[in-house]
Formats: C-alpha cells, structure tokens, sequence
C-alpha cells in the first residue's frame, strides 16, 4: 500500500467538489420527493443512495484524499449522504402508510353477508326448563333425586298409599306392561321416586325429581300420554305446611319473578294429608285480573292460575318407606314442567313439544 | 257435582244477603271446588211470555215437513193485545195448550235473535220455545207446554219456568264422598259461615217391624238393609216438576217418577236406593256372592257374567241386582208397576269399587258406595222415598224391615275414635293454633271431643267415613282454620351436595352436541314391529324384544322401545318434509330391555327389607340411558363461501369422537356390521374394548323405507356406559416448550389395510420423541396400483429437554416407517 499523496488536490478531485455534492443532494431530494410509489422510491434509493449513486461513489474518493483535505470532504459528503437517507426513509414512510390506507380500502367487503355456514344446534326447552328447575333447589341445598320411567307398581302405587282398591287408582290412567302378574308400571307421576329416596336414604332428605312420567291420555292440545313433572320432597323433624308454602313461594318467584306466590286450596292426595291445591299469582296479570281494562286471558280473570298439588307426605307412606313418622315429618309437591313451561313461554299446543320440529328447539337457543 | 243453590238453602240457614261468589268462595276454601256456576235460562232477553194457542192448522210442505200456522194469545205482550201468528213445527199441542212464546226483539242464549220473519209462506212474528232452545235441557221431544193452571197468557214466563236459578258445579275430591249430596254441601257451607244446619236425614221413620219384603243378609258385604213397601200406586204419575227440574239442574234425566224420586233422594241425601217391581219378586231377597259364571241382565239390558266377588241382590229368580252397581231388568218397575219395594242398603265400598270396575259400570250409585256413604241414612233416605212416592204416586206405606249388623245399636260397631296430641295441628300446619281452636274445629264438623291433657280423642261422626287417621283430623282442622292462615317459611336445613357427577356430565354432554350443531328433541318411547321391519333387523335381534304394554296407545305400537332410532328416523323425516334441507338431531332418553321376573307387592304397614327391594327393583326392566343421533341432509349451509356438505357416516363417528375428547374418554373406533346402518359404513365404538354403540351411514334401504335422502348417517349409544367411563379427575398433561421437528410420510398400503392400523404401527415405530401422528391426505389410483392406496402422514417430533438433531429425527420417522412396513406391508413413497 502506497503512502497518502499528500500533494493531492482535493479541489481536483471533482466528485468531491462542493458543488457537484450539493448538485447530487440536490438531485437525490428531488428524486425522492417525486417517487409516488414504494417501487419508484426502491428505484430512486438505488440510484441515490445505491452502490453506484454519485454520493457513494463521492464517498469511496475520500480514503484517496490527503489527511488534511479527508476531513472536510468526508463532512461534506456525510452531511449529503444523511440528508438523502432521511429524505428516503421520510417518503418510505409516506408512501407506505398510503399503501396501507389503499389496501384497507380495497379490501372493504360487505359484513352484512350470510356466515350461518354451521346451523345452530339447541337443547330441547324441555330440558333447560327441567334444569332451570332444579338448579333453584339445589340453589337452596337441595338434591335432584331420579328413577326409572318403568316402575314397580308397587312403588308407584301401593308404597304412596295408593292401594289396589283406592278409588284415587282410577284417577290414573295407567300404561300396564305384560305379562301383569309381573306389576310393573310405565310409572304415571314421578312420585315413585319418592319412595326410592325414602327407602334408600336417611332423613333428613330434601330433593326435587324432575322426570318424564305417562298416562294414557288421548294426544291433544292440552293432552299427552307422555309429560314431564317435577315433585319435591323434604323430609326432616319440624316439617309444617309453612314451610311446603315457603318453599313454593321461593320456587315461584325464581321462576316467574318477584311479585309471583302462590296460594293453597283444600285437595285430596292419597299420600300426602292434609292435601292442597297450588294456585300460582297470574304472572301475566300478576295477580291484577284486568289488563288495560281488559280480562286477563291467561287467568280467565280469576288472578291466579292452577299450578299442582302438594301437602303434608301421609304418615302411611312414611312407614311404608322406612321413615319414623313419631320423629320425622314431611311434606311433597309436584307440578307439570310442560305447564310451566307453556306458562313461560306462550307455547299453546303441548304437541309442539313432542313432535320434534327443530324450529322449536333452535327458537330457545341451548337455554331457556 | 251440580247442585242448584236453592236447594243447598234449604238445609242451611245462610244470610240473606250473601251472593253466590261469597258462597262458593267459601266452600273452595273449605275444600268442595268450585267448577263453575250457572244461572238457567242465561241468554235469554227480551219478552218470553206464556201464550195459549188459539188455533194450530196442520200445513204439509213440498219438503215433507208438516208446519203448523198457528195463532197465538200473548195477552197484551205484542202491544196489540191481538194474536200472535207463530210457525211451528212441533206438534205436541193442540188448541188450548199454554206454551212458552218469545216475541219480536227477543233473543235466545247462542245470542239467537228473534224477529218477524218470512217462512212457509206466513209471517211468523215469534216462536214457541222447547227446552233445548231456552238451554234448559238437551232433550227437544217439542215444545214446552205449561200445565194448564199456568199464568194467564202475556205473563212473563221467566217465574214459571223457575229461570234464574243458580247451579253451582263442585269438583268433589274423592275423600269427601258426603259431598256428593245436597246434605253434605249444606253441611259444610252450615260450617263455613257458622250457621245452623237442617239435616235432611233428621226425619222420623217407622219402626222396622218385619212388615217389609223380607231380606236375608249371607255376606259381610252388606250391613244394613231396609226394605220397605208401598201398595196402590199409580204407575202412571208424573214426576212433580219441583223434582223434574231440580234432576235436571244436577245432570240426572228424568225417567219415571219411581226412579226420579230415587235419584232425587240420593241427591239429597247422598244414599243411593232402588226400587224393585213387588209383582216380580219370586221368594226373600237374600244378599250373597255370586257363583262363577252366574249371569245377570242389569237395567241397561246388557248380560253380565259375574264373578264370585260381585255381591248380588237375588231371589229366588237368581240376581235381581248388583249390589250397589245396578239393579237387574228383570224386577224393574214399568208402567204397570202397582206395588213397590224400596231397598236402602248400606255395601261394602271395595266390594262395589270392584264390581263397578269389573264390568265398566260406573253409576251414580257406585261412585258413592265406593267412596263411603253414611252407614246409618238407609232408614232416612227409605222413609224420603217411601214419603216422595206416596205423595206423588198415591198409595201407602204399607211395611217396613231391616237387617244387618247396623240395624240395631246393639248390634253396630261403635262410633270411630282417632286420638291425637292436642298439638300436632298446630305443629303439622306452622301456625300457632290453640286448643279451643282445634276442639271447635273438630265439633264443627260434628265429632264429639275430648281433652285430656296433652291429648285430644275425636269421635268421628258417621257420615265422615273418610276420616280414619291422625292427619285426617289436621287436615280438617286447616280447613276450617283456613289454607290461607298458613305462613311462608322456608325449612332450614337443607345441606345437599349439589349435582351428581353423571347430572353435571349429562349437562355437559346437552351442551356439547348442541355446541356441535346437533337440536334435540323429545320423542315418545313407542315401538311396533313395522319400526323394526324398516330398521331392517334380523327376526330375532335382541332389540326386537320389547317390554311389551298390556293397553297401548295404539295396537301398531306396543312396545317400549329398544332404539331411539325409529323415533329420531321418523322425526328426521317429518323436518325434511317440513322443508328443511338438512337436519341434525340428538335425543337423549332411557330405553328398556325386559327381564322376565316378577315384581312382588308388599304390604305397606312397614319398609320391605333390603332384600325384598332389592328382589323388587330385580324385576324392573333394565332401562339404560342411550343417545342417538341422526344426520341427515346438508351438514354445513352452501352459500358464498362455497357448497354445502351433506352429512355422512364421517360425521356420525365423528360425533362420538367429539364426546369422548369432551370427557377425556378414549373412544375406540372399528369397523362393523350392524342394522341399520351400511354393512361397509358402520363403526363400532367402545372404550376399554368395551362396545357401547355404533354410528355411521344408514343402509340405503333404511334412508328409503323412513323417507330420508340418501346417505343419511346415524348414531346411537349407551350413555350411562359412556359417563361412568369418564374419569373422576383429568390429569394434568406435561408438555415440551422445545422446537418441533416436522416430517411427512407417504405410505403405501393394500386398501384394506386400516388408517388406524397403520397409524398405530408408526406411533409404536417412533417412539417416545413423537407428539402427534395425523392423516393428510388419502390416495387411490394409477400412481399407486391396483388394490393399494397411499396414505399421507405428518409426524410431529418433539424432545422434553432439548433441540432435536435432524439426524434424531429422521432416525425416528425410519423406525416409524419400518413398524408400518412389517406389521401393514406398507412402502414408503
């Protein structure tokens, strides 16, 4: 490597002349300022700011200069060659968010388009309404207790104080299996149940059992040989009627919202004494008999809607099931759940539910 | 129970001033339901006037008919004071008759509008009612002509024909089997407002002096029997109109005076009577069991074979009656009945329960016997009848027996007592009550009371039967106090735990398959052999083996069923033709196999012991809870994303796959061969090696057979199987954050070589460092040769420690590649 010519011009050295540097600044600016596409400005950078762009090639004269002369030449040419990047990535920035906005602009699509590409499924309202039931007991410490649809007939009979002669036998239709000298039953109430968590569990026992029962009614609006009830039982020491009606209350107005109780009429259970009748406060009324002066449709007027029966569990069934009636008493309810549900709902046809249509279902979402 | 108020009132001394309402407010609360009131003759307005026909000319018509022109005295009604000119077409009157006439401007319930109109060539200003169009009886026989001593024509007939009365309906709850009489309604409603009671039965009545037909009792069944005997009596008498029309007003027809005055006093007093034609009695009525196979013609003339538990009324004929149930034809009173024998008996109340069953003759009767009637009213109701009969019917007592243990207080058990803690009232019903409350509860309703110190007896009066246990005395003491009196308290105690584990996961599992797409439905459990005729099953598959329904809904379904699918299959198809393109159904429901054991039936005086449970629920059909599913038609909408998919055996099997990663279960997937589904498109699905159901495609026959399009897919499994599979507690996966080594395979196999086979050869070839093996891609064709296909895995590499070496990796996927070739035959592309 030879020495520094240290007799060397740089005044002679003519890209590093002040004014050819300023001329390629100059030119570099003006370029950069003119390119109108990120592809112009790649373009422009080659040619200003590339290999073989004037102020690059200005730059690798530098190391040719004197020592003396370096200093200013290479500022000079710093100085541009900054200016130049700058100004590159100023419009790099310029022209990229330009893109951008562009790109969005073009890729607008209409929202409003159909994306139901999966249809929907659903649970039956049947179902949500038997677990919305249940899950206001268990709220309240409560078990959901079950059993099976075919049944002993002892069990759904005899054991509730319904013996082969009570007259309240007839007042179910009952679905018999063959051979009958085998007794078994398709189980007409869920009360059964009952009796299974009577005979298989110790006092005290609080437990709803939500289920599918049948009788053999005729198929019809208001009529099913096949529905659903729920009946609760609580056995413990100090159980009144008080509590069966507190209870109820409660379960009212989880169900139908504040305002909602319910009202007790003498009736007659075979397995439950005292027996009554539930009425429910007319919660499309609520209570108030007259809508805008009109009759209230829902309650015929009347303020309250018939809703099940209840009362005190008869101390022949306890003894049956196993439960001190001396230490123990209880009482029981039970209410169809397809009711309730047309209550809540405004269904009108109760075949509606059997039938299978999956605009029902889907109508409730997967809850109620 | 329909009762007119009028005759409630005169067994009860109600204050005047309270109104119906107020009345059968009361009585629901005391526990006789109110059903509904009617007012006879509601819906008529305008003048309804008594008139006389003055004239009536028979006209023939062209369509047969013949009408009479008739001119009509309607008093001053019309205005004019001129008769009235009235088409009729009845013809049970002549000229003189008084009738029933609305005018002009009058109106009949049904909203009926009355005018002068046109007809038959006359202007007919009004018309001449029958009882059916004032809504006073079903039965038009005619008009309606008044007895001649009626008011003078122009009078308003409204008090004539007693409109206006209220008829209360009560729905009687099967315990208060008084109820069924205008006596026990009185009674009540005496003790609802506290007010003083007229008992009916409260009547003096010969002493039986053996001068009645004689009776002779064989049978327990029957304890009491009071016979007694009217001669000279005018068969031809007609009912009074007082009884004509209260029958009516309670819903009993009116057929001859005899019976109409028997009903009327069973109305009255709730004591069901008969009355037998003397002149065709043969020998002492004897009260017995009948033999087997022993015949009876009953009033309705059918022939009825008894049984050796009906208890019969005979002679020396043989049965003249059914006891309690319905009299025999053979003693029937007709028209030319001159001498009567009335029976007022007191039966054992299963006995007729059972009879009444036996041959499907439910009867007014009947229904108070079998809920138990007063044992001690056969005298009273016999001496009502006797009384009503000779009144209206001439003639005269003229005998009087009775028998049976309760014919002489010697004789009859002595009045029923129920003692009970002067307390338990109040503690069974929440409500302080106190003692004086409770007695004159209990004395209300005529039980004698005593108190001696923490304990109450009550001495049930008769005519209470029902009552028979402590809570029965609870019960009534609540009623009288009032259902209304009793507070809202909630119970305290409950400390349950929540869900089950299987409740939560049925949820879950609700959950899951909606969140899949999947609708559910609700489906009734009957089965019949054409349902597995269309499911294609052999003739002796298990699932046709139905527990079997002695009464079915109808004869073409008589199985509980042992499959969700016809069901889920027929729903399917109804949505199809409801016009959706495609359906996806679940159903979640129990379904039941038989087991051919018999159920006992145990006493109820104590709990069976365990093992006569567990004997008992032994011999109830084994019922598991199963889901199916149906697939059918479109899958995924087509739309501007592209075509819809149409759901097939993948999706089928898919959806039990989906399940069983929901609940962390390992679900084993093979091929298999099972009705209804496809031979070569059904899968088996088990978990352990254990089956618990099958899905895939449908057979084409089944899709055609149920009407669903074609490659309709379908599962059904055993979920109760599926959720005690589910472990209790997931555990917790540990897993690499090092990098993952990628490599793809192609393998070449025979086509009847399984994925999962292969799948499982390079998971054992690769060893411990694979993550995840996943089919990408199926190929059959030319490239790879007749009876072979080729299949396309990713194989995901990854190291608990470390960076895998590319050398560690490929060493891996050749060992992979190896296991597949020596246990599948496969060859690596």
């Amino acid at each position: 490597m030879s020495g520094p010519n240290t007799d060397y011009d740089p005044v002679e050295v003519t890209p590093l002349k002040a004014e050819e540097v300023e001329a390629a600044r100059e030119a570099a600016l003006v370029a950069i300022d003119a390119a109108s596409s990120l592809e112009e400005l790649k373009q422009t950078r080659l040619d200003h700011a590339g290999d073989r762009s004037p102020l690059a090639l200005a730059n690798r004269e530098i190391g040719a200069l004197p020592p003396a002369a370096r200093k200013d030449a290479g500022q000079r040419v710093g100085k541009a060659r900054g200016a130049v990047n700058q100004a590159l990535a100023a419009r790099q920035k310029v022209l990229e968010a330009e893109h951008e906005a562009r790109m969005l602009v073009e890729e607008t699509v209409d929202v409003t388009l159909p994306t139901d590409r999966f249809p929907a499924g659903g649970r039956h309202p049947l179902t949500t309404g038997a677990e919305y039931i249940a899950d206001i007991f268990v709220a309240m410490g409560w078990e959901v207790a079950e059993g099976p649809l075919i049944e002993a007939e002892w069990l759904n009979f005899d054991a509730l104080n319904l013996g082969p002669d009570h007259p309240a036998r007839t007042m179910q239709d009952t679905f018999w299996t063959e051979p009958a000298e085998n007794h078994v039953v398709l189980r007409t109430h869920t009360s059964p149940v009952q009796a299974r968590t009577m005979l298989t569990r110790e006092a005290p026992i609080y437990v709803v059992c939500p289920g599918r029962v049948f009788r053999t009614d005729e198929y019809d609006a208001t009529h099913s040989p096949m529905f659903h009830q729920v009946e609760g039982l609580a056995i413990d020491e100090g159980i009144s009627m008080a509590n069966l009606k507190g209870t109820l209350d409660h379960f009212a107005t989880q169900m139908f919202g504040e305002g909602i109780v319910t009202r007790f009429r003498p009736s007659y259970f075979p397995f439950t004494e005292p027996s009554a009748e539930v009425d429910l406060t007319c919660f499309v009324c609520r209570g108030a008999q007259v809508i805008d002066g009109v009759t209230c449709r829902t309650c015929k007027g009347e303020g309250w809607i018939e809703w099940g029966g209840c009362g005190i569990v008869n101390p022949r069934v306890l003894v049956a099931c196993g439960v001190d009636p001396e230490k123990y008493s209880g009482f029981a309810f039970g209410m169809g759940i397809d009711r309730t549900l047309m209550f809540r709902t405004g269904l009108s046809d109760l075949r509606t539910l059997f039938e299978g249509d999956v605009r029902l279902t889907t109508a409730f979402g997967s809850e109620l | 129970m329909k009762a007119p108020l009028s005759w409630i009132k005169e067994y009860v001394s109600l204050p005047t001033e309270l109104g119906v309402e107020e009345i059968t407010d009361r009585l629901t609360a005391l526990g006789l339901k109110l059903e509904a009131i009617e007012t006879s003759g509601a819906g008529i307005e305008g003048p309804l006037v008594v008139g006389q026909v003055l004239t009536a000319d028979a006209e023939p018509q062209k369509n047969g008919k013949t009408i009479n022109w008739c001119s009509v005295d309607v008093g001053d009604a019309n205005g004019t004071g001129e008769p009235q000119g009235i088409v009729c077409g009845a013809h049970n009157f002549v000229p003189g008759d008084k009738v029933v006439v609305i005018l002009p401007g009058g109106v009949l319930p049904g909203n009926f509008q009355i005018s002068a109109r046109k007809t038959y060539g006359h202007l007919s200003a009004g018309m001449i009612c029958s009882a059916r169009e004032l809504g006073l009886g079903e039965e038009a026989d005619g008009i309606i002509v008044l007895p001649a001593d009626a008011p003078a024509p122009g009078t308003d007939a409204r008090g004539v024909l007693g409109l206006g009365e209220e008829i209360i309906e009560f729905e009687i709850n099967p315990d208060r089997a008084y109820a069924l009489s205008m006596r026990g309604i009185a009674r009540d409603a005496a003790l609802g407002f506290d007010v003083p009671f007229h008992d009916p039965a409260q009547i003096d009545f010969p002493v039986a002096d053996g001068s009645g037909y004689p009776v002779r009792l064989e049978d327990e069944g029957c304890d009491y029997f009071v016979t007694r005997v009217i001669t000279g009596f005018d068969p031809a008498a007609p009912t009074p109109e007082f009884i004509k029309k209260r029958l009516e007003a309670t819903g009993v027809r009116s057929i001859s005076l005899a019976v109409d005055v028997s009903n009327y006093v069973m109305m009255e007093l709730g004591q069901p009577t008969h009355c037998y034609d003397r002149a065709k009695l043969t020998g002492d009525i004897v009260v017995r069991r009948a033999s087997e196979g022993e015949k009876i013609t009953t009033l309705d003339d059918v022939v009825r074979v008894l049984s050796e538990e009906d208890l019969l009324i005979t002679d020396d004929s043989g049965p003249i009656g059914i006891a309690g149930v319905m009299g025999g034809a053979s003693t029937e009173i007709s028209e030319t009945t001159t001498e009567i024998v009335v029976e007022a008996a007191h039966f054992d109340p299963t006995t007729v329960f059972r009879s009444q069953k036996r041959h499907k003759l439910p009867s007014e009767a009947s229904k108070r016997f079998e809920r138990g009637v007063d044992p001690l009213l056969p005298p009273a109701a016999a001496e009502r009848v006797v009384e009503l009969l000779v009144e209206h019917g001439g003639g005269q007592a003229v005998g009087v027996s009775e028998v049976g243990s309760m014919a002489s207080p010697a004789t009859r058990a002595p009045l029923k007592t129920i003692t009970i803690p002067v307390d338990l009232p109040a503690r069974i019903i929440g409500l302080d009550i106190d003692e004086a409350t409770v007695v004159k509860s209990l004395e209300l309703i005529g039980a004698g009371v005593t108190v001696s110190g923490d304990s109450l007896t009550a001495t049930v009066p008769t005519y209470r039967v029902d009552l028979t246990d402590p809570y029965d005395l609870v019960e009534e003491v609540a009623r009288i106090v009032g259902y209304d009196q009793v507070p809202s308290v909630l119970p305290r105690r409950a400390t349950g735990g929540g869900l089950t584990r299987a409740q939560q996961l049925r949820r879950r599992i609700g959950r899951a398959l909606a969140g899949a797409g999947l609708v559910e439905v609700v489906d009734f459990p009957f089965v019949g052999e054409a349902d597995f005729d269309r499911l294609g099953l052999p003739a002796d598959d298990v699932l046709r083996h139905t527990v079997k329904l002695a009464n079915p809904l109808s004869s073409e379904e008589p199985g509980y069923t042992t499959t969700l699918l016809p069901g889920l299959l027929k729903v399917a198809a109804r949505n199809v033709s409801r016009g959706q393109d495609g359906v996806s159904l679940f159903e979640t429901a129990t379904v039941a196999f038989p087991v051919d054991q018999a159920a006992p039936i145990y006493g109820v005086d104590r709990r069976p012991t365990d093992e006569e449970l567990e004997k008992l629920l032994a011999a109830i059909p084994r019922q598991p809870l199963h889901l199916g599913v149906v697939l059918a038609g479109e899958r995924t909408r087509g739309g501007w994303w592209g075509a819809a998919e149409t759901a097939s055996w993948a999706d089928a099997i898919d959806v039990v796959r989906r399940l069983g990663s929901e609940l962390g279960v390992a679900v084993e997937v093979a091929s298999a061969s099972r009705a209804p589904w496809h031979p070569g498109r059904c899968a088996v699905v088990s978990i352990d090696g254990v089956e618990f159901g099958h899905a895939g495609e449908l057979h084409p026959n089944v899709c055609k057979a149920f009407g669903l399009p074609a490659r309709s897919a379908a599962v059904e499994i055993d979920l109760d199987f599926l959720i005690s599979k589910v472990p209790a507690t997931a555990a917790g996966p540990v897993f690499s954050t090092m990098p993952i080594a990628k490599e793809d395979v192609a393998l070449t196999v025979p086509v009847e070589v399984t994925v999962a086979a292969v799948e499982a050869a390079l998971r054992e070839g690769a060893g411990e460092l694979l993550e995840t093996v996943r089919l990408f891609d199926v190929y059959e064709g030319d490239q790879v040769g007749e009876g072979k296909k080729s299949l396309a895995f990713a194989l995901r590499f990854r190291a608990p420690d470390r960076t895998l070496k590319a050398e560690e990796t490929a060493a891996a996927r050749d060992a992979a590649v190896a296991r597949a070739a020596e246990l599948t035959g496969a060859v690596q592309r």
